[in-house]
């Protein structure tokens, strides 16, 4: 198996999401709130996991453009559930490389008074290791 | 004990080739109950017809052995050969010694000892078999359809033409199903009214066609060719021999603000009505609830302007009993419910709205009188946006969609973006789709003009979220080629909504037995070679209710389905299969195992008085079997723990027998 | 003294519509398989009774296959599908009873699938005739 089958079966494993359900219908990407922020878009999330085209997704800055609002997840008419995916592929990058997103070093010059406490523990739950 | 004969076919050298069919008819000759065994070139010929029909007479034989070719070949020839010479025609066993044995071995001792052995089971069968008589039962001439749309129309119509009497059963006041709401028909754009109206008015007017509308069938007993119905006719409290439908009371009703069905809703219309102008029959129905009268005793209007004293306000529900001989389920299908789909605001805006309900406001006779306006405001929409596979399509989500394709929406919607482009070429139209498909004569022809000359713009891609603001409807959709997210703000939206079968389906399959798939389509006897008869003998299917169906499709059907029923109902007498199942009532338990897996529902179970030893009597609960719904596949006599159900043809002591003879 | 060649004997029930119509095809191709498999006709799998089967083995049979119409193939809409419970349900307790699971075999072969009939039976044959005779019900077995 070369590089890529074994990160697909991996995030396939992870997520718990199977990308051959996908029609790409493209409603996942019609549905989300943070679409012109990404580089690759939710429906590419499925397209390229199930191509093992994942290489492009762990090096872009999508993976943490994705909100984790689940619209997607939400709407999906075939229960692919592709924010799932998204989210596999930030482990991978985090688990694996290393790469924590951020450090507490970071928080204060993100915060200001309107931040809600909830959004810095989730954002750090998502971003570190 | 029998007397058998053995008859052991050369098949020139197909079998003499690898079978030394002297031994075989010489090993033959000791098993037990053969009295006779002999060869012979050709036993298919009429030569060796003769020859069985002679040794018959001679030998005083009571059963027959052909080891000659598959059953599936010849078996109905020496049928008919034993009914020939006197025997019951089910005395005859063959042994397959060609297409099983001759053609698939090679050498002449292993040939020849399968052959033997394979005779030798035969006769073991044919020691236990006993004369069988096929069960006939007669066949009541007249048909019932059950559904008033376009596909019960066209099945009622051929059936009558062929001269047999039908009666058609509609839950709603007129016939004409979804037809009649359609504005024009794809892909030739006729007008849906203009081609379906002189088909009801030819129902109306046919000497064999009743029809029952407003009515329900309610208890559905019987079999093929003998089915007792009863059928519901709700009370309208109008006397339908009287009422003209000059629709005067209509006029006068002082109850106008009613939702119109007929018009999906988008308008209103009095508590006594007629759907719409061409109903079949033309006759008024009293909504009971909305009607001022039959709620508060307050009103009579109606009564007193009508000049044919047609109104009834006493009227009760009338049950009506008819036989009748085959039965068509024409149930047809509605629109899903879009109340789970938020995204789409269907329930927060009145401008978002289903094909169904866009065709009622293009059509000439509907709200709008044909004019295309929006239903919030009344304004002409300048930017309108279609949504295909709305709940078609969905995987694991039952209770929101469907996992099936609609398979008429794609074609709807490129003759609604084509019609709205042609008559008002101001409108910007933008189609939403995942794929188009138009598999079907001159549709992707259609479709490609929608796009190539009336400038309809397909993209494809899904729409996200429709949310309402101010007077436009702010659309999020993705264009999954140009790989942008679209924002379109839409003056009105049209839903491609998935279609399922109507609710009176599941009921309906429960009284006939007819089976259904999980969608609650009804199931067809064999998917590719009996497309328009349920598995359940004399239930006849047509349109929708066996799966989405589109016009042409559904009028093929139909006709299809009526010339099941006319062959069915041709025939004076149904001869059955008589290898059917049989209880020994005296050793059943009524444990109802043999009732559950039967998927013909073949069996009831009744109470009968059985003498005892002891003089007494006992009810005891048994079961029986229909012999003229039977197929005789056998799934009750393995299910009955007691053993006593059984198989005529293939009965448990027979198939011991071969396996004894075999394994001796 | 001469060694006999070990010929194992297997009875076959075949489905009347599918498997059956799939073994006359594989005659008209002229498919061979051994002589050992001799077929009995029902009208569907779902009258394969397993006392059946249990007979065959107790009257000295080495195998035992039952061949119907592939699931949602079935002439009669559900038969095979009660087979197939059926017969998991036998093989289980055939397995109990210590008769190895190679034995038997239920197999879905359609009236076009004449290769694969003969492939079948050809390959039953093989791994019966692997196994030996079938001693284990030997002593139940009805003496002559």
């Amino acid at each position: 198996m070369n590089k890529n089958d074994l990160l697909r079966e991996e995030i396939i494993r992870r997520s718990g999401v199977n990308p051959k359900k996908c029609m790409k219908c493209g409603k996942c990407s019609g549905t989300c709130p943070a679409y012109d922020e990404m580089e690759f878009h939710p429906h590419q999330f499925a397209s390229m996991i199930d191509s093992g085209d994942i290489q492009p997704l762990i090096d872009s800055e999508s993976v943490y453009k994705c909100l984790s609002c689940f619209a997607c997840v939400e709407r999906c008419p075939r229960g692919v559930e592709p924010a799932k995916l998204i989210e596999a592929v930030r482990l991978s990058v985090i688990r694996e490389k290393g790469n924590n997103r951020m450090t507490p070093n970071d928080i204060p010059e993100k915060v200001d008074e309107e931040t809600p406490q909830q959004l810095l523990v989730s954002a750090f739950r998502k971003y570190t290791k | 004990m029998q007397r058998i004969g053995v008859f052991v076919c050369w098949c020139g050298s197909n079998i003499a080739g690898t079978v030394d069919v002297k031994a075989v008819a010489e090993a033959i000759k000791s098993e037990p109950g053969v009295v006779y065994s002999t060869d012979y070139q050709y036993m298919c010929s009429q030569a060796g017809q003769n020859m069985i029909i002679e040794s018959v007479k001679e030998h005083n034989l009571t059963g027959l052995v052909i080891c000659s070719c598959s059953p599936r070949m010849h078996e109905a020839t020496f049928r008919k050969t034993a009914a020939a010479a006197g025997l019951n025609p089910y005395m005859v066993e063959i042994a397959n010694i060609r297409e099983q044995c001759s053609w698939v071995h090679k050498e002449m001792p292993v040939g020849t000892e399968k052959a033997i052995i394979l005779a030798k089971a035969a006769v073991a069968k044919v020691n236990l078999n006993t004369p069988l008589t096929p069960g006939e039962s007669p066949v009541t001439k007249r048909a019932l359809v059950i559904g008033g749309g376009i596909a019960g129309i066209q099945t009622a119509l051929d059936i009558a033409d062929a001269g047999f009497p039908v009666d058609i059963v509609e839950t709603k006041p007129t016939i004409g199903g979804k037809m009649a709401q359609l504005d024009k028909t794809f892909p030739t754009l006729d007008c849906a009214a203009c081609i379906l109206t002189p088909k009801m008015v030819d129902v109306a007017q046919h000497e064999k066609i009743r029809i029952f509308s407003y009515s329900e069938v309610t208890e559905v007993k019987g079999f093929v060719g003998n089915f007792d119905v009863t059928i519901k006719r709700k009370a309208r409290f109008v006397d339908e021999t009287k009422c003209t439908g000059c629709g005067d009371c209509v006029d006068k009703c002082p109850m106008k603000k009613n939702p119109n069905e007929f018009n999906m809703g988008m308008d209103n219309r009095s508590a006594i009505y007629i759907p719409f102008a061409q109903a079949v029959p033309k006759v008024a129905t009293i909504d009971a609830g909305a009607c001022t009268m039959l709620k508060k005793g307050k009103c009579g209007l109606c009564s007193k302007v009508c000049g044919a004293g047609a109104i009834d306000y006493t009227q009760k529900d009338e049950f009506v009993s008819e036989k009748y001989g085959a039965i068509v389920v024409a149930t047809g299908f509605n629109v899903i419910n879009l109340d789970k789909f938020d995204e789409y605001a269907y329930n927060q805006s009145k401008d978002v709205i289903t094909s169904l309900e866009f065709e009622r406001l293009t059509n000439a006779a509907g709200p709008t009188a044909g004019k295309l306006l929006r239903p919030s405001d009344g304004k002409h929409p300048h930017k309108i946006v279609f949504v295909q596979c709305v709940g078609s399509r969905c995987e694991n989500c039952a209770e929101k969609g469907k996992e099936y394709c609609s398979k008429i929406c794609c074609m709807y919607t490129a003759k609604h973006a084509m019609l709205t482009r042609d008559k008002y070429p101001d409108t910007d139209v933008t189609v939403f789709t995942i794929d188009v498909r138009t598999p079907g004569k001159n549709f992707d022809e259609f479709y490609r003009r929608a796009v190539e000359e009336f400038g309809v713009k397909y993209v494809k891609g899904m729409v996200g979220k429709i949310v309402p603001e101010g007077d436009v409807l702010k659309v999020q959709a993705s264009d999954l080629i140009s790989n942008k997210q679209l924002h379109i703000d839409a003056d009105l939206v049209v839903l491609a909504a998935a279609i399922e079968p109507d609710k009176s389906a599941r009921p309906l399959a429960t009284m006939l037995t007819a089976s259904m798939d999980t969608n609650d389509f009804f199931t067809e006897a064999h998917p590719k070679l009996r497309p328009v008869e349920s598995p359940t003998a004399g239930v006849y299917l047509s349109g929708a209710c066996q799966g989405p169906k589109d016009i042409p499709e559904t009028v093929s059907q139909a006709g299809a389905a009526a010339s099941k029923v006319i062959g069915l109902l041709c025939k004076d007498k149904l001869v059955g299969n008589p290898c059917v199942a049989s209880s020994n009532e005296l050793m059943c338990n009524g444990c109802s195992s043999c009732e559950r897996v039967c998927p013909y529902g073949a069996i009831t179970y009744s109470d009968k008085e059985f003498r005892m030893p002891d003089r007494t009597t006992k009810i005891r609960r048994v079961a029986s079997v229909n012999p003229a719904v039977c197929q005789g596949c056998g799934a009750c006599t393995v299910a009955c723990p007691s053993g006593a159900m059984d198989l005529r043809g293939f009965a448990n002591d027979q198939i011991m027998a071969e396996v004894d003879a075999i394994c001796k | 003294m001469q060694v006999k060649e070990y010929k194992p004997l297997i009875v076959a029930f075949c489905c009347n519509w599918c498997s059956y119509a799939g073994a006359d095809l594989a005659g008209n191709n002229r498919l061979n398989y051994p002589a050992d498999v001799k077929i009995i006709r029902v009208p569907c799998s779902c009258r394969v009774n397993p006392m059946f089967i249990l007979r065959a083995f107790q009257r000295g049979a080495d195998g035992v296959i039952l061949c119907g119409c592939h699931p949602g193939d079935c002439h009669y809409t559900s038969g095979n599908y009660y087979t197939r419970r059926r017969m998991a349900m036998l093989f289980s307790m055939l397995d109990y009873l210590g008769i190895e699971r190679e034995r038997t075999r239920v197999e879905w072969v359609s009236a076009a699938e004449g290769a694969k009939f003969a492939a079948t039976m050809n390959d039953f044959v093989e791994k019966v005739t692997a196994l030996g005779e079938n001693k284990r019900l030997e002593d139940l077995r009805c003496k002559r």
